[in-house]
C-alpha cells in the first residue's frame, strides 16, 4: 500500500507540474487549469495521509484502503472530464453561431456588391 | 405574418457535396417556380457544388467549415428570417423532392396557419416505400412522437419541410445540429405550435448515395431518442402560450 501511496503522490505531483508549464506557456487557460490542479491536490492529500484514506475507505465500506484510492481517483477525474464535456459543448455552440454569422455576413456583403455594381439598382 | 396577399417566400436548399444533383434540382426550380428565390446553403463541400449551383441560378450561402445538416439548415433559416420571408420551405439537394409540391405546401401553411408542413409520403397510400431498416425507423418514431405531439405524424424523418415566419423566428435560435427532422418537431410542440402533413411523393436521388449504414442507423435512432427527450426535458422559462 506504501508503494501505491507513493506512486499517487509522484503523479499528483506531476500532473501539478505539468499543468503548471502548460499554463506558463499559454497553452492551457488559467481557468481551465483550476479543474486539474484541484484534481491533483486532493489525489495528493490522501495520498499523503494515510489515516485519512483508511477512514474514507471504512466509511464506503471498503476494505482494502488502495481500492477506495483507485475509486476516489476515477471519481475525481470524471468530475474533470465531465466538466471538459460541458466546455467542449458550449464552444461548439458559439463555433456554430460564429461560422453561421460569417456565412451570413459575408452573403450580405457579396450582396451588397452586386447591387452597387448593378446601375439601376435592385 | 407581414403581407400575406404577397408572402416573401424562399426555398432552401442545404447541400454538402451534392455537384451531381444540384444544378438539376435548382434548374427544375427555377423551371417550375421561376419567380421563387432559391437559396442554396453550401456545408462547404470539397466538390463543385456551390459554382455548380449557381451556374444553375441559385444564391449560394457558403459556410466556412461543415457544420452538419442541422447547422447548415439554421443557417439559411436565420438569412431568411433577417431578410424578413414569411415562408420558407427546405428541399433537398439529391433531387428527391419534386418542386411541383411546393405550391400545395405553400397553400397548407397560409390557409391552415399552421406553423410547419411536412410533404408526407405516407400520409395518403401512395404506394411509396422506403427500405426496409427505413421503415422500421420511421414506425418506431412514430410511435414514439404520438403521445409526445398528441397526434400522429406519418413521416416524421422527412426533409421536405415549409415553415413559416414564427417557426423561423424559433429554429433561427434554437434548432437541432443533427437529424434535425424529429427533434424540430418537440422543438415546435414544446412552444404549442401546430404542424400538417401534405401528400407527395418522393423520387430516387439523382446522385450520390445515402451515407446511412446499420451502424448509423443505430446511433441515428438512439441519438435522436435523446435529443427528443433532451428538448422534453429543456427548460426554456415559461412555456409559450398563442
Amino acid at each position: 500500500m506504501d508503494r501505491l501511496l507513493g506512486l499517487v503522490t509522484i503523479a499528483s505531483l506531476c500532473l501539478v507540474g505539468l499543468v503548471l508549464y502548460y499554463v506558463r506557456r499559454a497553452h492551457i487557460r488559467v481557468e481551465y487549469s483550476v479543474s486539474w490542479f484541484l484534481a491533483a491536490v486532493a489525489l495528493l492529500a490522501l495520498a499523503s495521509s494515510r489515516g485519512a484514506l483508511e477512514r474514507l475507505s471504512a466509511a464506503l465500506g471498503i476494505e482494502y484502503a488502495p481500492v477506495a484510492l483507485l475509486l476516489v481517483i476515477v471519481f475525481v477525474f470524471s468530475l474533470v472530464l465531465f466538466r471538459l464535456s460541458i466546455i467542449i459543448s458550449n464552444l461548439k455552440d458559439s463555433n456554430i453561431a460564429l461560422a453561421q454569422r460569417v456565412a451570413i455576413l459575408e452573403f450580405q456583403i457579396h450582396s451588397l456588391h452586386e447591387a452597387q455594381q448593378t446601375p439601376a439598382g435592385r | 405574418v407581414s403581407a400575406q396577399s404577397n408572402p416573401k417566400v424562399l426555398v432552401i436548399i442545404p447541400a454538402y457535396n451534392e455537384q451531381g444533383a444540384i444544378g438539376s434540382v435548382v434548374q427544375e426550380l427555377r423551371e417550375t417556380l421561376p419567380e421563387m428565390p432559391v437559396l442554396v446553403i453550401d456545408d462547404c463541400s470539397e466538390d463543385a457544388t456551390v459554382d455548380v449551383a449557381r451556374q444553375a441560378g441559385a444564391r449560394v450561402l457558403m459556410l466556412p467549415h461543415h457544420l452538419g445538416l442541422g447547422g447548415c439548415v439554421q443557417a439559411g433559416y436565420k438569412l431568411a428570417f433577417e431578410l424578413g420571408y414569411d415562408y420558407v420551405i427546405r428541399i433537398d439537394g439529391d433531387g428527391q423532392h419534386d418542386p411541383k409540391f411546393i405550391p400545395r405546401m405553400l397553400d397548407t401553411l397560409i390557409k391552415s396557419g399552421s406553423e410547419m408542413v411536412i410533404g408526407s409520403r405516407f400520409v395518403e397510400s401512395s404506394g411509396q416505400t422506403t427500405h426496409f431498416a427505413r421503415a422500421i425507423g420511421i414506425r418506431f418514431f412514430r410511435a414514439v412522437l404520438r403521445p409526445i405531439l398528441g397526434r400522429p405524424v406519418h413521416d416524421p424523418t422527412s426533409g421536405f419541410v415549409g415553415v413559416n415566419r414564427s417557426a423561423l423566428g424559433v429554429f433561427s435560435k434554437s434548432f437541432p445540429l443533427e437529424y434535425p427532422e424529429i427533434e424540430a418537431l418537440v422543438v415546435l410542440q414544446r412552444r404549442a405550435f401546430r404542424f400538417e402533413e401534405v401528400p407527395c411523393t418522393m423520387r430516387k436521388r439523382k446522385a450520390g448515395k445515402s451515407t446511412i449504414t446499420p451502424l448509423k442507423s443505430l446511433y441515428y435512432i438512439f441519438h435522436v431518442l435523446l435529443g427528443v427527450f433532451v428538448n422534453i426535458l429543456k427548460y426554456e422559462g415559461r412555456r409559450r402560450r398563442r
